[in-house]
């Protein structure tokens, strides 16, 4: 034998170098135990200040949400109360000028014009429509996106070329005619409405996961472990699910938080338009719409719904970003 | 160290007799494809291209050459990671050339691969624990003392601490890391490994130690390994037979003392003449006169004509570029893919210094231009 370094000394006497460094003698193996991927992340999570308001925000609307009818009970008036006192009819259905809206003790957020309706009931109700039609949908288009995302990429050829020219195409529609025209046309009871509502939002948003999860998909197909799988006999299943979405997790969790708030403004634009939820069904989204009547008046109408879409998007942008950051191995902050 | 040929077992398979695994003629040629919607072949990048080879039972057998050369083509096709595109693929006298993924899984068990790059084969979202019992999984194979129990056995037996089953990849050294890849491949108790460059991605220290490992292993469970590297000097620590390729052919194939020795394809004499020799002192019986290639390896997608090797080769002749040399059997055990083999003379003295002076003097357009007028 000719090679200089290589003694036919066995391993397991010697347990190699490498071992000893990360094991120190003495310390006990449970002490540096090691931390998982999703451990770090929230470590570095915790740290980001502003990620952690976005993430508070966004607990506190959500159990707004949740919680609208007890909130209601104490602080508003039933949803569809009308208070037909509190608006002055020879001013056009508004309050008296100089209450912002109507805005007292009693009504924190004022009335409705006209209705004279509780505003912050139609609000913390409103929450309620908004997240659950936005979650909903970036539920469904995540579902969409990932699993024709991670199929076009992992598969290529017909499949991708498939995939991705539907994406174009979806991408390329003028997704608020298109909605307009076909929610136009759909029965009109108030569930099947707020299905066909999902329904559009995630048909238009799941490309632009889609394309993410195919980006990242062709990069990682390449990687060893993948040929290892197949080397041990896995099928494309447990190689796409198993193997790949694992590894998928954190931008689709990232992206996931950013498409939220699109989806919550899609609504209110879908509900500002006239074709979004029906009345009676409180949304932000037509609340505004009303206003749009009101505004030189009383600003206040506008104001208080645009500044709940704001509050709401806001808080998902920035727990989002934040997530990203965390979840990023190269973000070095 | 040589794991001489063990006897294979009685129940020797219907066809193939002492082979566990062959390649006859096999070919992986790789479409380039062009056009945005409808492509359209427009060349074949011809990675592997017509081998012919043969595994017995409990040997090791070195595959050596240059990057680029289609060893790791090889590998993948005799895996079955790859479908040939010409050519057969024999596992035990079966045809696995062309089986889907359903009909090759109970095959897998026999064949298994370690592969080169420790960081990238091991999955960053899955438990040491999950890695080396995916093929259990795989394979539904129930183990006497359940996954977890065996996991840690295989842990055990590549020298590394049972205790980590619940560790991620990221944890470990690359050295630990490449032996959480060789427990995987031994977690279906397979009769042939191949190791795809295994250690090129480690220290030299800890190389030693890896190689080390596999065989200690190859003895323990009679193993036979394909052992794919471009390092001289480990393949001639651990090879029973090596072979050689160039530009995706099979240039040599011999017992690695006689290959080591005589080389007789001009490929290998200038391959192995630049393995540096440590020792000072040995230096000048030991180092042949170093054989310098001009140019570089041609594109596999437009290979020369005849030898692929003539561009660059000093002894090449008209001959070279109009008749493809095949593989013959010059010494036994060693065969050849040349017209004009390396005699004795040529070895030693004149001979090599002569060989070093002519293949300096080769003009390198030649070897980079396939259609170059042949060299006289």
């Amino acid at each position: 034998m000719t090679m200089g370094p290589v003694t036919s000394k066995s391993d397991e006497q010697v347990p190699s170098v490498e071992e000893a460094t990360s094991t120190p003698p003495g310390v006990p193996a449970k002490a540096i135990e090691g931390r998982s991927l999703g451990q770090i992340a929230w470590t570095r999570l915790k740290r980001d200040k502003v990620a952690l308001t976005g993430a508070s925000v966004i607990v506190f609307l959500v159990l707004v949400a949740i919680f609208a009818p007890v909130i209601n009970k104490f602080l508003g008036h039933p949803i569809n109360e009308f208070h037909q006192d509190k608006i002055n009819p020879s001013l056009g259905g508004i309050p008296e000028p100089g209450t912002w809206g109507g805005i007292s003790k009693d009504f924190l957020l004022g009335v409705q014009p006209v209705t004279g309706r509780d505003m912050f009931s139609q609000i913390i109700y409103g929450a309620r429509v908004s997240l659950l039609v936005a979650l909903s949908a970036t539920v469904v288009a995540v579902i969409l996106g990932v699993v024709l995302g991670i199929t076009a990429g992992y598969f290529g050829g017909f499949v991708d070329s498939a995939v991705s020219r539907l994406m174009d195409l979806i991408l390329a529609f003028p997704y608020l005619l298109f909605s307009i025209a076909l929610i136009s046309v759909v029965p009109v009871t108030t569930a099947w409405r707020i299905g066909v509502v999902v329904g559009v939002i995630s048909f238009f948003s799941w490309p632009y996961i889609g394309r993410i999860v195919r980006g990242q998909t062709l990069s990682l197909r390449e990687r060893e472990f993948v040929e290892a799988a197949r080397s041990v006999g896995a099928g494309p299943t447990r190689i796409l699910f198993r193997e790949l979405l694992p590894n998928l997790v954190a931008p689709i969790l990232v992206y996931s938080t950013l498409v939220i708030p699109t989806n919550i403004v899609f609504e209110a634009s879908l509900s500002f338009l006239g074709v979004g939820v029906l009345p009676p069904t409180p949304s932000w989204g037509r609340l505004l719409s009303d206003a749009v009547n009101y505004y030189t008046y009383d600003p206040v109408y506008m104001f208080v719904p645009g500044l709940a879409i704001f509050i709401m998007v806001l808080a998902f942008n920035l727990f989002g970003d934040g997530l990203r950051d965390a979840l990023d191995p190269k973000a070095n902050r | 160290m040589s794991t001489s040929t063990q006897s294979q077992p009685a129940a020797a398979p219907q066809r193939g007799g002492e082979y566990l695994l062959e390649v006859q003629g096999v070919e992986k040629h790789f479409p380039i494809l062009r056009g945005a919607f409808f492509k359209r072949k427009v060349g074949a990048v011809r990675a592997v291209d017509g081998i012919d080879l043969a595994v017995k039972a409990g040997e090791t057998l070195g595959l050596v050459g240059e990057s680029g050369c289609g060893k790791s083509t090889t590998g993948r096709l005799m895996t079955r990671l790859l479908e040939p595109t010409g050519g057969k693929v024999i596992l035990e006298g079966r045809d696995i050339s062309h089986l889907g993924v359903s009909q090759m899984r109970p095959l897998r068990r026999e064949i298994q691969m370690i592969f080169q790059d420790p960081y990238s084969s091991l999955n960053p979202r899955h438990t040491v624990g999950s890695i080396i019992g995916a093929p259990l999984q795989v394979q539904n194979i129930k183990t006497a003392h359940g996954q977890k129990r065996e996991v840690q056995r295989l842990l055990e037996l590549v020298g590394l601490n049972p205790e980590h089953y619940n560790r991620y990849p990221h944890e470990f050294s690359g050295g630990q890391r490449q032996r959480i890849g060789i427990a995987r491949a031994l977690a279906l108790q397979p009769k042939l490994i191949i190791a795809d460059e295994p250690v090129s991605a480690l220290d030299v220290s800890i190389q030693a130690q890896v190689v080390n490992l596999l065989d200690d292993l190859q003895r323990e469970f009679n193993l036979t390994y394909v052992f794919i590297a471009h390092d001289l000097s480990v393949v001639k620590h651990i090879s029973d037979r090596v072979a050689v390729m160039y530009l995706g052919k099979v240039v040599e194939v011999g017992p690695r003392d006689g290959l080591y020795a005589e080389p007789l394809h001009p490929y290998t004499y200038a391959l192995l003449s630049a393995v540096p020799v440590p020792d000072p002192d040995r230096r000048d019986k030991a180092q042949r006169e170093r054989v310098l290639l001009t140019g570089d390896v041609p594109s596999p997608i437009d290979p020369p004509s005849g030898c692929r090797f003539r561009t660059r080769c000093w002894k090449a002749q008209d001959i070279c570029a109009q008749e493809e040399p095949l593989l013959r059997e010059l010494q036994p055990g060693q065969t050849v893919a040349c017209h004009f083999p390396i005699t004795t003379e040529e070895r030693s003295g004149k001979g090599a210094q002569a060989a070093r002076a002519a293949a300096a003097e080769i003009p390198v357009a030649a070897s980079t231009d396939p259609f170059a007028e042949p060299i006289a």
